[in-house]
């Protein structure tokens, strides 16, 4: 009795101790409920979290929800329950929200939305969202290509998960700027499912229901991963990817910088992983002078070419 | 009398014919939607076109048929198939990029495969846990342990003689083709040649007779579920092969459904017992011939599974006993 007695007066003191020194050294600490790690570029989201967290001489306690809202609800509670001086909340999805955020209000902690947004009545439940336009994204592209073919182009379009709220928006995007250039006409429009595996297949049936290439100018892909599986799809039907047919995609990832570095792939508009760094700037700025951050933060979305594709490359590769 | 060999004729269409009818069907259709459909032209030194891509990008699940019409065969069914070649392609993947030479990895992969069949095997067949409830646990982990061998990312790797496992060719015919015809050759002859197929058949009509009857049900079931296994990673090394790249989350998504519907489509019936090889693959080569000629119709993409669900409900209404029954009562009036 009295060793147990003893064990839970020194574990008591040590947590007094410990909070002490965190709160001597002024030290932020920040929940991050992540979705989960889906794919490569969510993998990256969370590397730069950790360094841009590290950066500011943060404390980020990471929660993998792997993909299931209910895992990223019960974070954010155990996240409330711990105290933290704020959350950070990549929703997998975007409604259901409502509850756990009314708890962090009465908590007065605030939150922060990364790299998607959700549908609430109440906005007041969280302080900011910092996402990219994924609308513009698909302008970018469409601009980029109109720009380089002088607004004349026969594109096929690898489209993204059916449904998807990037895919929905990247297309729209996309065909605003079609519909501005009459010269320009999507001609195939078919779902590669954000793969690999999917983009060659359809990029394959495009080739050979378009007279074997001839009348394809470009090949417009949601993600770098499905133009990459098109890069190959192409050159097996004996063209040049980047020459013969021009390949624009999204969300530059390290391997469609090689791709470009080796002349394959034209263009790629970044989705930064880097959503962390200004919701934690948004955040000190809150918690130091109280300064209301925009309800939305839009994060660049930045265009590469070849010409910066080995640079870009190995600054990259480390991170994903 | 004469009423009484019509309806006997018409019980007993020839095996394989509603298959084979609904094959060509759809290869029918695909001609009308895009009508260079049978064009074939010689790419590279081998074959190009879309009948071609039909019987290359069918091969991945016509070879995760093989193994399925197996384990189906033993009323059994295996879910992880998808989970397996994403092991498989991530394990090949890692070791080729670490620069292990390619036996080393082809090896590898198939080990891999093997083990997970005997994990499967022995939850179904000593342990005697319900195989779709046994197969799930493989199935829902067994990503997660691509995940963790490809740490999460799309492992990339340089090596031509892997790659000409998915894009490379043989006789002008597609690797995957060619090696999808040699493991059907090679399965038909082990269970054909053997009295494995039999053993398998019986296991799958009724475990207990069989057991009473000398055979050795547990072992045979357990080599089921293994060369299922092996099939699944010799699927995943092709679809690793053909991008240059294992990606843990997406390859083989979803294609433990396609193997089990092409498996289906091929008349194996779900409660064991008679089983065709060839059938399954035409099964798949059905869904296959669906999926290409969707893709050249240029319909749009949100009717792509109402479309393969239709086309598939059709075939397995031809078969059903219900309607060959309808059949007969509509000759026996005429």
């Amino acid at each position: 009795m009295k060793a147990r007695h003893l064990l839970t007066t020194i574990g008591m003191a040590a947590l007094m101790l410990s909070s002490g020194a965190a709160y001597a050294q002024n030290k932020m600490t920040v929940g991050f409920s992540q979705v989960g790690s889906e794919s490569g570029w969510r993998a990256a989201e969370t590397k730069v979290s950790k360094i841009e967290a590290e950066k500011r001489g943060i404390d980020l306690k990471i929660s993998d929800a792997q993909q299931k809202q209910e895992n990223q609800i019960r974070a954010v509670r155990s996240f409330i329950a711990q105290g933290v001086d704020a959350i950070l909340l990549a929703p997998v999805v975007a409604t259901g929200w409502d509850a756990v955020l009314k708890e962090a209000k009465e908590a007065k902690i605030p939150v922060v939305l990364l790299d998607r947004s959700i549908e609430t009545k109440d906005e007041s439940l969280y302080l900011t969202a910092v996402t990219s336009d994924t609308v513009y994204e698909g302008k970018v592209a469409g601009e980029w290509l109109a720009k380089e073919t002088g607004g004349k182009c026969n594109v096929v379009e690898l489209q993204g998960t059916v449904g998807s709220s990037p895919a929905i928006n990247r297309k729209k995007g996309f065909d605003q700027v079609v519909a501005a250039n009459p010269g320009m006409k999507i001609i195939r429009t078919q779902s590669g499912d954000f793969t690999r595996t999917k983009g060659k297949e359809v990029m394959e049936s495009f080739i050979k229901a378009e007279g074997g290439g001839k009348n394809i100018c470009a090949v417009y892909a949601h993600n770098d991963d499905m133009a990459i599986g098109a890069i190959q799809a192409i050159k097996e039907a004996g063209l040049k990817p980047g020459k013969d047919i021009k390949v624009v995609s999204i969300d530059a990832v390290p391997d469609i910088f090689k791709a470009m570095g080796d002349g394959e792939a034209n263009v790629t508009v970044e989705l930064t992983p880097n959503m962390a760094g200004p919701a934690l700037d948004a955040l000190t700025a809150y918690k130091k002078n109280g300064t209301m951050p925009k309800k939305w933060i839009q994060t660049e979305s930045k265009v590469y070419t070849p010409e910066t594709a080995k640079a870009e490359y190995e600054k990259r590769k480390e991170l994903y | 009398m004469s009423g009484m060999m019509q309806v006997s004729s018409a019980r007993t269409l020839p095996k394989g014919l509603p298959q084979l009818a609904a094959l060509l069907v759809v290869l029918l259709v695909n001609w009308l939607v895009f009508r260079d459909f049978f064009a074939v032209r010689l790419q590279d030194g081998r074959l190009f076109g879309s009948l071609i891509d039909v019987l290359n990008r069918g091969a991945p699940v016509a070879i995760l048929a093989l193994g399925m019409t197996l384990v189906i065969a033993t009323r059994g069914i295996d879910l992880s198939v998808g989970a397996v070649m994403a092991i498989a392609g991530a394990t090949a993947a890692t070791l080729t990029a670490q620069g292990y030479p390619l036996p080393a990895a082809l090896a590898a992969a198939a080990g891999v495969g093997l083990a997970c069949g005997l994990w499967n095997g022995i939850l179904v067949a000593i342990l005697e846990i319900q195989p779709f409830v046994a197969t799930l646990i493989l199935m829902v982990a067994g990503r997660g342990f691509a995940q963790l061998i490809a740490e999460g990312q799309i492992i990339t790797f340089v090596s031509e003689g892997f790659a000409a496992i998915g894009g490379g060719s043989f006789l002008m015919l597609p690797m995957p083709v060619v090696i999808a015809l040699a493991m059907l050759i090679v399965t038909h002859f082990v269970i054909r040649y053997t009295a494995l197929g039999l053993f398998i058949e019986a296991t799958g009509a009724n475990v207990r007779s069989s057991a009473y009857a000398g055979i050795g049900t547990k072992v045979v079931t357990i080599a089921v579920y293994m060369w299922c296994s092996l099939c699944a990673a010799i699927a995943g090394l092709i679809v690793t092969a053909d991008i240059r790249g294992a990606d843990a989350n997406n390859a083989g998504l979803w294609l433990e459904l396609d193997a089990i519907l092409a498996v289906v489509v091929g008349g194996t019936s779900l409660f064991g017992g008679r089983f065709s090889l060839g059938l399954s693959v035409v099964g798949a080569l059905i869904i296959q011939a669906m999926n290409t000629g969707i893709l050249l119709s240029g319909f749009p993409p949100e009717y792509n599974l109402i479309v393969k669900a239709i086309v598939v409900l059709a075939v397995l209404l031809a078969q059903t006993p219900v309607l060959s029954g309808l059949r007969f009562i509509w000759r026996a009036k005429a």
